[in-house]
């Protein structure tokens, strides 16, 4: 089998982040770091067990996976060196920002780390303070200093979008930062209120940005970075050549990937399957995935692959599935060319910087 | 048995909405023992839920009874019910011209209302003895003796015996059933005459065709008998003829003048019996028909449309189904380049319209969209043709118009004097012209205005009654076609015309439509991938103009760990939305706000 991506969702965070829905718990012990660890690795090996797997990218993402220090962090990854091929795997670390290191970077680079992202989201300390954030700016440098004398030499850093308060000015001056850091990778997203956090419950007092001021933010952010060699490749992800995020590409090209760890999704065999947000059914040691029917159908590899750059074209589409891209797809992204949100020829179907902010209603136009 | 003429009583019960006519009638019902009482259930007349419901008669019924009086003898007393709308106004008085009395019924703490005296004056035409009644007198706001002075001074009847009943309870209802022997004449008529029976009222039975409801005024008919209606000149066989009871009919041999029964003679089809026409003999027919005959024309139309464009035919069964048994309703097919496949229906007025709109939803479970009620307009064009126009789809190049009229209604407003001004305001808003006012008593006035039809379909009624806190009544009659200016104010959405929301207006009125309809359509419209221009015109004239924004963006939250449950639910919903979604030419509005448009309410 071809190499897929793996993901492991460690659900641990110090404190929770006031925007953030995705799952962690704040209740550690060392008891239940260890545990957790244990049952990844096991489920690794079962997994190895059960069908032959070859990963060429690990994504330890979260929560935040830095918790669970440079002790189960290396016995995740040799589990995973010493099961399966990992050959010149892309292998990333979640870290944020912190005054004090919880880990020890040069470490985990030699046991086969190669690429970290780092939960910057801003470079204002204001804005930080807003987000709940637990570090200023120095100490984003400090922590990008510490990565590369590390030896990191693949660094994304994590930038928001429509934060209360921001302005286009202070936005620059983040961009204008991040740039100055020498840094390989940005994803940049737009706040977003989810259900049941303390900024969902307390919209009403917080200085939120309206719809034409968040999408004025994003083009300005997409074309700072285009000045700067900075190349957008998917709507919410920028890299310098070549340093594109293999793992995440898997998501959007409707490659296979194995998700780990609660909450974890995954993609194998054309079926998707994911965890459930419980820590507690994760650490029972059992397999209890919510299956989420067949993937990769004609609609589900449009809908994903639009929101890259390079869209869809008949080439990848009749690699895929022997055929051209239906007629009717090009029709009806060809009637928002006009309005500058698609991009048609005869061979592929791009949306572009504009056609991306409003990408799940005009992906819906053009699939439905 | 057979009852000399002398014991006949037919008469009706006269009331405004809610005065408790059909109570009465039940009441009556129960005191004659003309049906066991387990299976009377409240309003037996009122066989339709929605009647039930909305605490109106919609049709007219009648029912024979038999009731012992104090004198010892039997009476039979033919109690025709009559719908209690203005809607229904000729039907109402066509069952009037079948009866020598009627029962007026005024409530005791409301008082005389629209309806109350717009009925009072079909009687008095009919040259029926009126009988008044005050009811609800149990309730706690019931002021007989103010009552008793409106009923005296405003219609100009004796009230010093009104009976004061509770038709609730049944307090003293037996006074009333002794008043109607008393005071109603019995019915008149020459049996040697010929055959003239006036239809009052008429259904249809699936087995038997359609049943007539008659008052037999001149000669007899019976079984084997061929009649001939004389307004359409068809003939049938008489198959069978009886009386009406109130939960089964009774057949006789024959039934003769100062009757009233039901003649059932094979006959297909409604639109041949119609109400008010004159039965009479083909081999001896009379000379002349009763007076008062005249077809029912509808006076409001609009679009009717199933949701579903899959219904259509669904739709057409009910109307058809509807018509069965309402020749006053008048549906064809008509197109849409919005609404799809749907009807034009016409109806006697907004009651109406509302009672078929709700029976086609409720009783035949049909979802539908209707466009802005119509009136017809008279258009003479240059060449002098003149043409009817009841959809503004239809409305001539103003460069062809000559003259264009609309009709206009005489309307009365009952309304305590506290909200004369602002009863007056609203009337001249709709270009009213003021006719008279008259005190009813020292706080309650009746107002005449002539109002265009027009301005009172456009939601007059919601109007009145939150301009006045549902204290005014109204009462409205067409009485003819006045010039004016109309123009046809057209819709466009994103350059395409909307055929769905056009409609004729008052040239006057074409700006403030315009401006209000922009701007709703503004605030429904969700924002589209593009800009949409709305625009409403005259013509090629643009008059108002609103622009709904385009989207300028949706989430582009972190889509994490391979988390594409979450994508994929999206677009689930967004096909389910797309599902009721409005396709108005490059614009999707969703079904909902798209049928809050039509309403036009403000």
């Amino acid at each position: 089998m071809h190499p897929i991506g793996l993901y492991i969702h460690v659900p641990f965070c110090e404190r929770k982040c006031p925007y953030c829905n995705f799952y962690s718990t704040t209740k550690i012990t060392d008891e239940i770091v260890d545990r957790y660890t244990n049952i990844a690795c096991n489920t690794l090996i079962k997994y190895k067990e059960k069908m032959e797997l070859s990963f060429d990218t690990v994504y330890f993402g979260g929560g935040t996976p830095s918790l669970l220090g440079n002790k189960n962090l290396i016995k995740i990854v040799k589990t995973i060196k010493d099961n399966f091929d990992l050959f010149e795997s892309e292998v990333t670390l979640e870290i944020n920002p912190t005054t004090l290191p919880i880990v020890n970077l040069k470490q985990l680079r030699e046991e086969g780390f190669n690429r970290l992202s780092i939960g910057v989201q801003s470079a204002i300390d204001r804005e930080l303070k807003i987000l709940g954030r637990q570090y200023s700016k120095k100490d984003i440098e400090n922590t990008i200093k510490l990565a590369k004398t590390a030896g990191f030499k693949n660094i994304s850093l994590d930038l928001m979008l429509a934060i209360p308060e921001q302005s286009i000015e202070s936005l620059k001056e983040s961009i204008n930062f991040f740039i100055s850091q020498d840094i390989q990778h940005i994803s940049a997203y737009l706040l977003k209120l989810e259900k049941g956090t303390p900024f969902y419950k307390n919209k009403s007092k917080l200085k939120l940005k309206n719809e034409d001021e968040e999408a004025e933010m994003y083009l300005f952010l997409v074309s700072e970075l285009a000045n700067n060699g900075v190349k957008q490749y998917e709507i919410s992800n920028f890299a310098l050549n070549g340093y594109e995020s293999r793992h995440n590409l898997k998501y959007w090209k409707c490659g296979d990937y194995l998700g780990i760890g609660p909450s974890a999704h995954s993609f194998i065999d054309g079926k998707r399957f994911y965890y459930q947000r419980s820590l507690q059914k994760f650490l029972s040691g059992e397999l209890h995935f919510i299956y989420d029917g067949n993937g990769g159908t004609i609609e589900e590899y449009i809908m994903l692959r639009l929101r890259l750059s390079e869209g869809i074209n008949n080439k990848l589409f009749k690699q895929r599935f022997g055929i051209n891209i239906p007629q009717i797809y090009f029709e009806k992204a060809k009637k928002f060319q006009k309005y500058g949100l698609t991009i048609v020829n005869e061979s592929s179907i791009k949306l572009t910087t504009k056609g991306f902010l409003v990408s799940n209603e005009l992906i819906s136009r053009i699939l439905l | 048995m057979l009852f000399p003429r002398e014991q006949i009583r037919n008469f009706s019960i006269i009331a405004h909405i809610d005065h408790g006519k059909s109570t009465l009638a039940d009441r009556i019902l129960e005191l004659t023992e003309s049906v066991p009482k387990r299976e009377m259930s409240a309003q037996l007349l009122d066989n339709m839920e929605l009647e039930k419901e909305r605490g109106i008669t919609i049709k007219a019924r009648a029912v024979s009874l038999i009731y012992k009086a104090e004198d010892g003898k039997k009476y039979i007393f033919n109690l025709i019910d009559t719908p209690g709308h203005v809607d229904f106004n000729y039907e109402v008085s066509r069952a009037l011209a079948a009866c020598e009395g009627a029962v007026l019924v005024v409530d005791a703490s409301q008082g005389i209302e629209a309806q109350t005296l717009a009925n009072t004056y079909l009687a008095i035409e009919a040259g029926l003895e009126i009988v008044p009644v005050i009811n609800k007198i149990d309730l706690p706001g019931a002021d007989p003796e103010r009552v008793k002075n409106e009923i005296e001074d405003v219609i100009g009847l004796s009230a010093d015996e009104v009976p004061l009943i509770s038709a609730k309870t049944g307090f003293n209802v037996k006074t009333v059933l002794e008043r109607i022997v008393s005071d109603v004449p019995p019915p008149n008529g020459d049996l040697e005459k010929p055959l003239k029976a006036l239809i009052f009222d008429s259904y249809y039975d699936s087995y038997k065709g359609v049943i007539i409801y008659v008052r037999i005024k001149d000669g007899r008919v019976k079984m084997g008998d061929t009649i001939r209606l004389m307004a359409t000149g068809a003939e049938f066989v008489v198959v069978e003829c009886g009386f009406l009871h109130a939960t089964n009919l009774e057949r006789k041999d024959e039934l003769i003048a100062g009757e009233v029964g039901y003649i059932a003679a094979s006959i297909k089809s409604i639109g041949d019996a119609r109400v008010g026409d004159t039965v009479t003999n083909a081999q001896n027919p009379a000379k002349e028909p009763l007076p008062g005959y005249r077809t029912v024309n509808p006076v409001v139309f609009c679009g009717v449309y199933p949701v579903d464009g899959a219904k259509y035919g669904d739709l057409r069964d009910a109307l058809e189904k509807l018509q069965l048994n309402d020749a006053a309703l008048i549906f064809e097919p008509e197109t849409s380049i919005a609404l799809g496949f749907g009807f034009r229906c016409g109806f006697l007025g907004l009651l109406h319209m509302e009672i078929i709109q709700e029976r086609l939803e409720r009783e035949y479970n049909l979802e539908i969209i209707t466009t802005a009620p119509s009136v017809i307009y008279k258009i003479t064009k240059n060449d002098g043709e003149v043409v009817y126009i009841d959809n503004p789809t239809n409305y001539p190049e103003p460069s062809l118009i000559q003259k264009s009229e609309e009709p206009v209604a005489n309307v009365h407003i009952y309304v305590p004097a506290d909200y004369v001004g602002n009863v007056m305001e609203l009337c001249q808003e709709r270009r009213g012209t003021f006719k008279d006012m008259k005190y009813l008593d020292k706080d309650r006035v009746d107002i005449q205005y002539t109002l265009p039809l027009n301005e009172i379909v456009y939601d007059f009624f919601d109007k009145l009654k939150s301009k006045t806190r549902g204290y005014a009544s109204f009462d409205y009659e067409v009485i003819g076609y006045a010039e004016s200016e109309l123009v046809k104010l057209d819709i466009l959405l994103n350059g395409e015309i909307v055929d769905a929301l056009s409609f004729i207006v008052h040239r006057e009125k074409a700006y403030l439509r315009a401006r209000k309809m922009a701007e709703k359509l503004k605030e429904k419209i969700p924002r589209q991938l593009f800009e949409v221009p709305i625009q409403a015109c005259i013509g090629a004239k643009v008059i108002a103009r609103e622009t709904v924004k385009a989207m300028r963006k949706d989430v582009l939250a972190k889509c994490y760990g391979g988390d594409i449950t979450r994508k994929k639910k999206l677009l689930e919903k967004q096909k389910e939305g797309k599902k009721r979604m409005r396709q108005i030419g490059t614009v999707e509005v969703p079904q909902d706000a798209f049928m809050s448009i039509l309403k036009l309410d403000d």
